[in-house]
This record gives structure tokens, sequence and C-alpha cells, in this order.
């Protein structure tokens, strides 16, 4: 038991090392970064902190990422359950490979699509817009949510449903007062899929926005200068791209440990 | 008020779920619907529940044509062989879901909730979510939101099968009351002949989507129509032989001869085949007079409470015969089954039920 508890703990550590890198790194000046090997700051700084905070521009980017990542959970999950519901409970014409080529989407890479969004997002004025990037990614999102809910539906008797009509209930009220709460995981699980992938998409969002909607990825990458690389300011901000994640994953783990189970992910 | 079904079908891609039927049920008494797995019994209860729509055919409320009608304004009430209750809603809220829906004032919804849980004695369990509860509670809240409604059409599709064997012996005994003074249209569905038997209301006998006999309980198993009826509506299954009557000579399989008994006098001369219940045939005793014998081999013995089930083979047809008390055949061990030619079921050689040895006085007619 206890050597089982230490290998655990050893190798939790062992995969925590970059990231135990990043943040004192973070903490360190430049100079004792590039001078010197330090496994804990020996002058603990937050200036890179204080020059990201300070930035309009390193704030702006913070705050455009986060819009397009909450604007496209909110285009792909009001688009997807009803999707999923009807893929989960009706029989309709070539339903089957309509939910495959749904899913076909999440196997282009996202670069095939570059040229022609890039295109259509110019001509319609949406180019270098948080919109144009929720737009984008929900083309991947929304594959990914039909598919989580679509698993989480399926596992919810259809004898409910036909319960509720027995009962009286219309179709809109059963959803909101019986359906929802029965598939609130899946919600949560679909979301969290989205937001992760939105949240570390770099290839279409860069592409798709210039200085107006910079997300704070392509910020990053203005760090490295040809006077040389800011390593500091660069941690700090990788750093900073990990808070919404681990409170997204706070807010979700009671619902993502039953509901990796149930559904098919 | 009345439940017909008008020469109703159900065919999915080409295959008969249900063959054109025609049935009427009245309110008051609880009709069933008995068959084995298979039979067609969920797939009419959905045609009569409009879940699914017949392939073709009418079916009439009172009168009135619902076929097309949806399920919303059907006024049915169904429960599931599964426990289908709404997770999310505490067993208050899920009986008192329907009144919720149809809009009656929140006094009356907590008076007929209460009244309704405690029939059903669950009443201690209100403020609990449906996964807090056993199997039995379960269901007997899905029944309580079934019946609170007085719904026109109530249909139990199995209720009591995924219970265990003293629960659904309680249920069993309790429904009848929960049903008592109700004017809905009862419709319970179960492949146990016996439930039906203890109900006692009007069967539907089942088999492949076909109807096969539609009667009282008690008249179906004193008077089966075919032999498939009998094998349906008797556990362990009637025993069926091929013989034939000759004159004053009565033939019962290969060769058994002996005198026709006065009860057969009626029929004509030919083949049939002759049915015997499992309990009439004795076991290795010589101590019934004007027994006739069959001798065969042992296949299996299996005890079932206090009687023992002992299979074997006569002339290539499975037989069963149950034996009071305990005993242990063993495997091959000589057999020999004394019945009783009185007390033999006869059939044409369409499988028609000619004779019955029980049909007569206690024949349960309308009104009865």
């Amino acid at each position: 038991m206890t050597i089982r508890r230490i290998c655990l703990t050893l190798f939790i550590l062992f995969l925590l090392i970059p990231i135990y890198w990043l943040v004192m790194m973070s903490f360190k000046s430049n100079t004792e970064i590039t001078s010197q090997l330090t496994f804990f700051p020996k002058d603990w700084t937050l200036v890179h902190y204080h020059d990201i905070f300070n930035s309009g521009k390193w704030t702006g980017s913070f705050l455009h990422s986060l819009s397009y990542v909450a604007l496209n959970v909110a285009i792909t999950l009001p688009l997807a359950i009803p999707a999923a519901y009807a893929f989960s409970r009706y029989d309709f014409l070539a339903d089957k490979h309509l939910f495959f080529w749904f899913l076909t989407n999440l196997m282009a890479p996202p670069a095939v699509f570059l040229i022609p969004y890039f295109q259509l997002y110019h001509s319609i004025h949406l180019f270098d817009t948080v919109y144009a990037v929720a737009l984008a990614h929900t083309l991947f999102n929304l594959p990914l949510a039909v598919w989580i809910l679509e698993g989480f539906m399926s596992g919810v008797p259809r004898e409910i449903d036909e319960t509720a009509y027995l009962d009286g209930y219309s179709l809109p009220r059963f959803f909101i007062k019986i359906f929802l709460p029965l598939i609130g995981s899946g919600i949560g699980v679909a979301a969290f899929f989205c937001f992760m992938f939105s949240w570390i998409e770099l290839l279409l969002a860069n592409t798709l926005t210039s200085s107006n909607a910079m997300p704070f990825a392509t910020m990053m990458s203005s760090a490295f200068t040809a006077s040389g690389t800011d390593w500091g300011i660069l941690a700090a901000a990788g750093t900073l791209t990990l808070i919404p994640g681990v409170l997204v994953i706070w807010f979700v783990r009671h619902r993502i440990a039953s509901g990796f189970a149930l559904g098919r992910v | 008020m009345s439940l017909v079904l008008d020469n109703v079908s159900k065919v999915v891609g080409g295959e008969t779920h249900i063959a054109p039927m025609d049935l009427e049920l009245e309110s008051g008494s609880l009709s069933l619907l008995l068959g084995l797995t298979l039979s067609g019994k969920t797939s009419l209860m959905r045609l009569m529940a409009g879940l699914d729509k017949p392939s073709s055919g009418r079916i009439l409320v009172d009168g009135r044509d619902v076929t097309g009608l949806s399920v919303r304004k059907r006024n049915v009430a169904m429960v599931y062989q599964q426990f289908i209750n709404y997770p999310s809603l505490t067993v208050y809220e899920n009986i008192a879901s329907p009144l919720r829906i149809a809009g009656v004032s929140s006094s009356e919804i907590d008076r007929r909730v209460r009244a309704e849980a405690e029939r059903l004695h669950i009443d201690a369990m209100l403020d609990r979510l449906p996964a807090e509860l056993s199997g039995g509670q379960q269901q007997r809240t899905a029944m309580a939101r079934a019946l609170v409604r007085d719904a026109e059409l109530v249909l139990l599709d199995e209720p009591l099968v995924n219970l265990d064997y003293k629960l659904r012996e309680t249920l069993r005994e309790e429904l009848p009351k929960a049903l008592e003074g109700r004017r809905s249209i009862v419709v319970y569905a179960t492949t146990d002949p016996w439930e039906a038997l203890a109900f006692g209301g009007r069967t539907a006998v089942l088999e492949e989507g076909n109807l096969l006999q539609y009667d009282y309980a008690a008249n179906v198993y004193s008077a089966p129509a075919t032999t498939h009826v009998a094998s349906v509506f008797s556990d362990p299954p009637m025993n069926i032989i091929d013989g034939e009557i000759r004159g004053d000579e009565l033939r019962v399989g290969d060769s058994l001869r002996t005198a026709r008994p006065a009860a057969l006098s009626s029929l004509s001369d030919g083949s049939y085949l002759f049915g015997v219940r499992p309990p009439h045939l004795t076991v290795n005793s010589d101590a019934d007079k004007g027994g006739q014998r069959i001798d065969t081999a042992v296949d299996v013995t299996e005890i079932s409470g206090s009687d023992t089930y002992v299979h074997c083979q006569v002339e290539g047809r499975p037989w069963v015969a149950v034996q009071p008390g305990v005993h242990q055949h063993d495997l091959g061990a000589r057999l020999s089954l004394g019945f009783h030619p009185d007390k033999l079921f006869v059939f044409d050689r369409n499988e028609q039920l000619v004779h019955s040895p029980e049909a007569g006085a206690d024949r349960q007619d309308e009104g009865a």
C-alpha cells in the first residue's frame, strides 16, 4: 500500500516538473533565468506579472481569448443539445451517415479550413473579431459536443421521455424540467471539451485575427523579439494561461468522474 | 368507458409485430395480456397508448377514433417493466407531475398525491429521490404516478417482473385494492398465467403477435382454445400426445389402448391430440384405479417448492409430471406415468379444442 502510494506520488511529481519549472521561472529575474540553473528563485520578483497586468496589449489579448472561448461554448451547446437529442431519439433519413459526417469534421486538420475562412471573414467584415474565432472553432466543437451529448442522452431510457409525454409534458417543458437535469454531467463534459479545444487552439485564432482581437497565445509569441526573448514574461504568461483551465477543471471535477464513465469519452 | 381495437396491426420493417386483431376492453375490471416474451404484449400496449401508430386499423375510446391523436392528448398512463421515474424530482413531485401539467390546484394536488401514496404505502418516502428507494418502492412510485390522475387508460407492462419474489406477491395482492373503484380501463401484461388467474380479469392470450383467445382467465384455463394457449396458459405447460378415437376404443400414443370414456362419446372417430395437465399425472404409483399408464425414462428432476417436476420424453414430445413432495429420480430411471382418461383435453388435428374435462358449471360469463 505504501509502496503504491510512494510510486504514485513520484509519478505525479515527475509529471508536474515542467509546470513547476514554468511557475518558478515566472518569479525569477531574466538574469537569473539565463545565467544559472536554480530550482528555486533566489530573488522572488513579481515584475513579470506586473508588466503583464499593466500592459493593455497583454490584458486585452487575455480578454479576447476568454471571450471567444466563452462565446464558442455559448454557441455550441444550445446548438448541440437539440441536435444530439435528435440523433439519440429519432430515426430519420440518413441519420447515421449524417452523424458520421459530422464527426469527420473533427478528422480534418484545421489548416484545411484556414484559407476559406480567412477569405470569407474578410469579405463579411468579421476578420479580426472574437466572433470570427468563436465561429471557426464551432466547426470543430459542435461535432465533438454532439458526439459527447448523444452518448449521455442515449444513456437516459427512452421510457422517461415517453412517460413525460404520457403525463402531458410538451417537448420544451420536458426538456427543461426533466431532461436537462438528467444530462447535466454530459453538458459539463461537453462544455469542458469545447473550452479545452478553443482555449489551446492557436492556428485559426492566430490567422483570423490581427491587432484588434489578438489571442493570448499570439501575444506570447511576440515576446520573441530581435533583441532577444523575454523569458520571464513568457513564463508568467504561460502560468496565467493555466489558470482558467484549472478553474474549469475545478468546477466540473465531480461531473467529470461520473461523466466520463457514462458517456462515450 | 371502453377501448376498442378495430382490426389493428403493426408491421415494422416487413416484420409483423401485431397481426390484425379486434379487441374490446371495458372499464371497471382488470384486462390482461398474457403471452411469453416477444408475443407482442408491449407492442400492443404501445399501440393502445398511442406511442406507436398502427399500420392498419382504428383505435376507439368510447366510440371516439383516437388512432392519429398525439400521446399528450390521449389521457393514458403507463407503467413499464423497468422502474421509470423522473430521477431529478422527489417522489412527491414525481406523483404530482401529471397533475401539475393538467393545472390542478396545489391543495387538490397535495390531497391526491398523499392519498395515492398512502394507498401504495410510500407516504413515508415522499421527500426522497427515486434513486434513494428500493426497487419495489420505485415501482410503487411509478404506479402512483400512473394512477393519481385517473387516466382513461392505465397500462401496466409487466410491472412486477423485475421485483423479487416476496415483493411481487405483496404488490400482486395490493394491486386489485389500489384499482378498486376506478373508472379507468386497466390493462396488465404478464407472462405468468397464475398472475392472470389471480387477477381474474378478461385475458387476451397472445403468441407471436396473434390473438389466440380472449376470455375470462378462469375460462381460458379450463378451456384453452388451442394447444398453444394450453401451453402458454399453464405452468408447467400441458403435456400433448397424438392419439385416435376409433369406435369404442381410445388410442393414446402408439401403444396405449383403452375403452372410450363416456365423456368423449360425442366425438366422431378420427385422430386427435390429447392433453394432460402435469399435476394430473401420477408418478410410479399403483394407487390410482382405472388409470392408464405410459412408460418412459426420467430426463431431469427439478424441485419446485414442495413439488417435484419430473421431465421426460413421451413419443418425441417433452413431458412434465408434477409429483407432490420432494423426490429424487435418477437420470434414465424407469418412469411410469399414470393418468385418467376422463381428465384428457382433446384437440383436433388443427390443434383446436374440442373437449375439455374442466369446462362446464364454473364457467364465468359477462357480469359474473
